[in-house]
This record gives structure tokens, C-alpha cells and sequence, in this order.
């Protein structure tokens, strides 16, 4: 077996070119499946017994919430890989990651609190959930803080891949003990996620909503990854010939 | 091996070119990194004073209500310790790095493990462990109750600790950096947290009148897998610091 593919991934330039013939099938397959997961969750699930049609909004929050999370080990671990092999295009991934996720943790955040006024009485809490969420957004954060902060780019590669691989190690702990520092006041709140407590009906169409997030999250962070490549890569030829400036400076 | 000789400015290349480079051993790095953290007396008394002036300023704008100064005591106490050994920690490596004694620790035939964690011992020393061993009278004065001393002194013995080697993480991060003040506060904060969160856990259980032994108990195992982590951390960033 060859291992080729693995150096070849390692390349911007494969990258790229193997992307441009992915990217339309991944962005209408994404678009696809939210339409057919929000107009089903917003328009065919039925209404919540407790708290009527303001509980559409898990719609949008729980996916939000999923790939905020699933995108920090994304990040984090296409930061490890750079780190370990020295691929320049994991650390481009990494840094592409960064952004995505800070925002999708914004949006879970944001429709929490939403979600949280008409159900809790409430935008903020100090639940075990929402600080552990917002501490997650300080994480995306500081990391994008620090990689932009070197004049040397590997240096902000590296030291921006370290940090991500550091605050790994510290979501599960935030996740427990911020359950544990507030069992102690109030019992543990919302257990959104859990299967079984939902009906068949309404968790479908989440379902959907969820593998819809991951599809968009993965052709948003291809094409984030893809400006990034070539505002790394702009010196070289090919990213000269893909732009049509192949014969404007002849440097050789 | 005669590498005591603080008063060069480039402390581990005293020997000159005669005598083969070997490694100081981890007794000799720390009563190098003391001697030297006691000659700067400024960089231990500052943290206490900020320390003590901030918690000052709090009666002065939240009110002197002994009963909500009581509720608040634990906290305030130790987000300022959090914030003093926050302060602290940016001048962690600066020294060392920008005369060059840091690019030698790098070459040493050691792990760079070592160093790191001696630094980071003496740091606390010299910050972490005053602001506990104040922290009782502070309580006293923020009217505390007496069943939280015990815990808050010992809460923050170890939970300084815990900073003292987190904070050294990013401090090696962004040595290499002009102006890292802010930058090593947004990336630390979030890796504080666990560390707060259970040591006040521990002083309110314990004026609530509940044990408190699990939080410690919780606090101590964070400690423990920061010691044998965070200087290893430390250690690859100063390495990719020292590219830059």
C-alpha cells in the first residue's frame, strides 16, 4: 500500500485542484439537506406540548452547539497533525477552523439565549451548559488572537496549533465541573440532546438539521481553506497561472 | 559543575568554551532561578500589592455590607489571586529570552522540561504561595466566615500552583511577542476556569458546612496532571518561540 495519498494531502496544490471538483456537490448536497430538514422541523414536526412553537428553534441550536464543539477537535487535531507530519495545509485547515467555529458557538449561544426568554424568562443564566459554551468561544478566541499575533507565520501556525491542543485537554474538564460546581445550587439543567426524551417526530428532523450542519460545516471550511491556500500560496505558479498571471512577471 | 555565577547576565555560559557543556542539575536551576527571583524584589512584592490594593477597592465599590462582603469573599479573593498570578506570569520568561539565556536552556543536553518546571516552582514560591499564606487575613477583613480560612489558604496553596503552570504555557507562547500583556490574558482565562470554579467550590462548601475534601481532592489531581503536562507544553512553545 502506498502512502502516497497521505504526502499528496499535505500539498495546497492538490489540494485545491482535488476541491474545485468536490465543492458543487458538497454545497448543493449541504443546501439540500438543511432545506428539506428546516422546512421539515419548522413547518411538519409538531408542536411541543410544553412550550408550543417557540421550541423550533432547537432546530438551529442544537447542530450549532454539535458542530461547535466536534469543530474545536477539528481544529484542534488538523493543528496536532501539522504539528507532528509539519504539513503546511493541516495548519491552513486549523486556521480555517478557527473562525467557523467561533461562530458557530456565537450562534448557539445567541439562539440559546433567545430560545432561553420565552421558556426560562430569561437571556442569561449562569447554567452549566451556557458559561461552559461561552468558555468555548473564548478558547476559538484566544486561539485566532494568537495566530494572527506573529510576524512569522509557522510561528503563529505552531504556536496557535499548541494552544488548540492545550485547551483540548481542558473541555471535558470545564463540561464536569461546571456540572459539579452547580449541583450544588441548583440540579442539573437541560438535557437537550438525549434521544430518548424526544419524540420520534421532532427528532428526525434534528437529525436531519444535524447531518445538514456537518455538510455545510465541511464544504464552509473546504472553502475558507481554499482562500486561505491561496493567499498563502500567491507567490507560487500555479496559483499564477490559476489566476491567469502566469506571463505578467516573468520570474521563472 | 560551577554555573552559580547569577551575577553574568548570560547565566548558563559562565563556563566558557574549556569544559564540555553538561546539564545543571533541577537542585541548581532552582537555587539559580531563587537567587535570582529574590534579587528582583519588585517582581514578588508587586503581585501582593496589587493583590491587596484591588481586594481593597472592592468594599469601596460593591459597599461594605459585612453580610454581602461575606457572600462575596471567596470569589473576589480568588479571581484576584487568578489576576495577580496572571500579571506576573508575562515577565515569566521575558529575561531569560531576551538575553539569550533562554536559547541556551534550549541547547542544554536536557530536556527543557526540567528548566521550565524549576521556573515555574520558584514562581510560585515567590507569588502563589505569599498570596495564600495573606489570603486568611484578607478574609478577615472581607468578613469571611471562620469555618472558609482553613480552605481558602489551603485552596489556594494548590490552585496557585496550578496557575503558576498553566500561565507558563502561555507565557512561553508569547514571549516572542512585543506587547503580550492582553494577548496572554484571552488565551490563559479560559484555561483558569476548572482551577476557580473548585476552589471557591471548595470554600463555599465549606462555609455551607459540607466537606470539602472532593473539591480539593479535584483541585490536587488538576495540579498533578498540570505538573507532569504544562512544563512539557511550555517546553515546545519556548521551542517554537525561539524560531520566531
Amino acid at each position: 500500500m502506498s502512502w502516497q495519498w497521505f504526502h499528496r494531502l499535505g500539498s495546497p496544490r492538490w489540494f485545491y485542484q482535488k476541491t474545485s471538483a468536490w465543492l458543487p456537490w458538497l454545497g448543493a448536497a449541504s443546501v439540500l439537506v438543511l432545506v428539506i430538514g428546516a422546512v421539515w422541523g419548522l413547518g411538519f414536526a409538531p408542536q411541543d406540548a410544553k412550550q408550543g412553537n417557540s421550541y423550533r428553534i432547537i432546530y438551529i441550536h442544537v447542530p450549532a452547539a454539535f458542530l461547535a464543539l466536534a469543530g474545536y477537535y477539528i481544529m484542534a487535531i488538523s493543528g496536532a497533525i501539522g504539528l507532528i507530519w509539519k504539513m503546511k495545509l493541516s495548519f491552513v485547515v486549523m486556521r480555517a477552523a478557527a473562525p467557523i467555529g467561533a461562530a458557530l458557538t456565537f450562534l448557539a449561544l445567541f439562539t440559546g439565549a433567545v430560545w432561553g426568554k420565552p421558556t426560562w424568562g430569561t437571556y442569561w443564566v449562569w447554567d452549566a451548559r451556557i458559561t461552559s459554551m461561552l468558555i468555548l468561544l473564548f478558547l476559538y478566541l484566544g486561539v485566532m488572537a494568537l495566530s494572527g499575533a506573529f510576524a512569522r507565520e509557522q510561528s503563529g501556525d505552531k504556536a496557535s496549533a499548541l494552544l488548540a491542543l492545550v485547551g483540548t485537554v481542558n473541555i471535558p474538564i470545564i463540561y464536569k465541573s461546571v456540572d459539579w460546581w452547580f449541583t450544588l445550587h441548583q440540579p442539573a439543567t437541560l438535557k437537550l440532546t438525549e434521544a430518548s426524551t424526544i419524540d420520534p417526530s421532532m427528532f428526525y428532523p434534528l437529525l436531519t438539521m444535524i447531518a445538514g450542519f456537518y455538510l455545510f460545516y465541511a464544504w464552509v471550511l473546504i472553502l475558507h481553506t481554499r482562500s486561505l491556500v491561496l493567499q498563502r500560496e500567491w507567490r507560487t505558479q500555479w496559483v499564477r497561472e490559476l489566476l491567469g498571471q502566469s506571463t505578467a512577471k516573468g520570474e521563472g | 559543575m560551577g554555573v552559580d555565577s547569577v551575577a553574568d547576565t548570560s547565566r548558563y555560559s559562565a563556563q566558557g568554551q574549556t569544559a564540555p557543556v553538561s546539564a545543571p542539575s533541577f537542585y541548581t536551576l532552582l537555587r539559580t532561578e531563587f537567587t535570582l527571583a529574590v534579587r528582583q524584589r519588585s517582581d514578588i512584592v508587586n503581585p501582593l500589592l496589587f493583590f491587596v490594593t484591588v481586594l481593597a477597592m472592592m468594599p469601596l465599590g460593591i459597599g461594605p455590607e459585612p453580610d454581602m462582603l461575606a457572600r462575596m469573599a471567596a470569589g473576589l479573593i480568588w479571581v484576584m489571586a487568578l489576576l495577580a498570578t496572571l500579571l506576573s506570569q508575562e515577565s515569566l520568561f521575558r529575561g531569560d529570552y531576551e538575553d539569550g539565556s533562554l536559547e541556551q536552556l534550549a541547547l542544554q543536553p536536557q530536556p527543557l522540561y526540567f528548566p521550565v518546571l524549576a521556573k515555574v516552582l520558584v514562581h510560585w514560591v515567590v507569588t502563589g504561595l505569599p498570596l495564600a499564606v495573606l489570603s486568611p487575613l484578607l478574609g478577615m477583613m472581607l468578613n469571611l466566615g471562620d469555618a472558609g480560612y482553613w480552605p481558602l489558604f489551603a485552596s489556594l496553596a494548590i490552585g496557585t500552583a496550578t496557575l503558576s503552570l498553566i500561565g507558563a504555557v502561555g507565557a512561553a507562547l508569547t514571549v516572542a511577542l512585543r506587547r503580550p500583556g492582553l494577548l496572554l490574558a484571552l488565551i490563559i482565562m479560559p484555561l483558569y476556569v476548572p482551577v476557580l470554579i473548585f476552589g471557591t467550590g471548595a470554600v463555599q462548601a465549606a462555609l455551607d458546612g459540607y466537606p470539602y475534601g472532593p473539591q480539593m481532592a479535584i483541585l490536587g489531581a488538576i495540579l498533578a496532571a498540570s505538573a507532569a503536562l504544562a512544563p512539557l507544553a511550555a517546553a515546545g512553545a519556548i521551542r517554537i518561540s525561539l524560531e520566531n
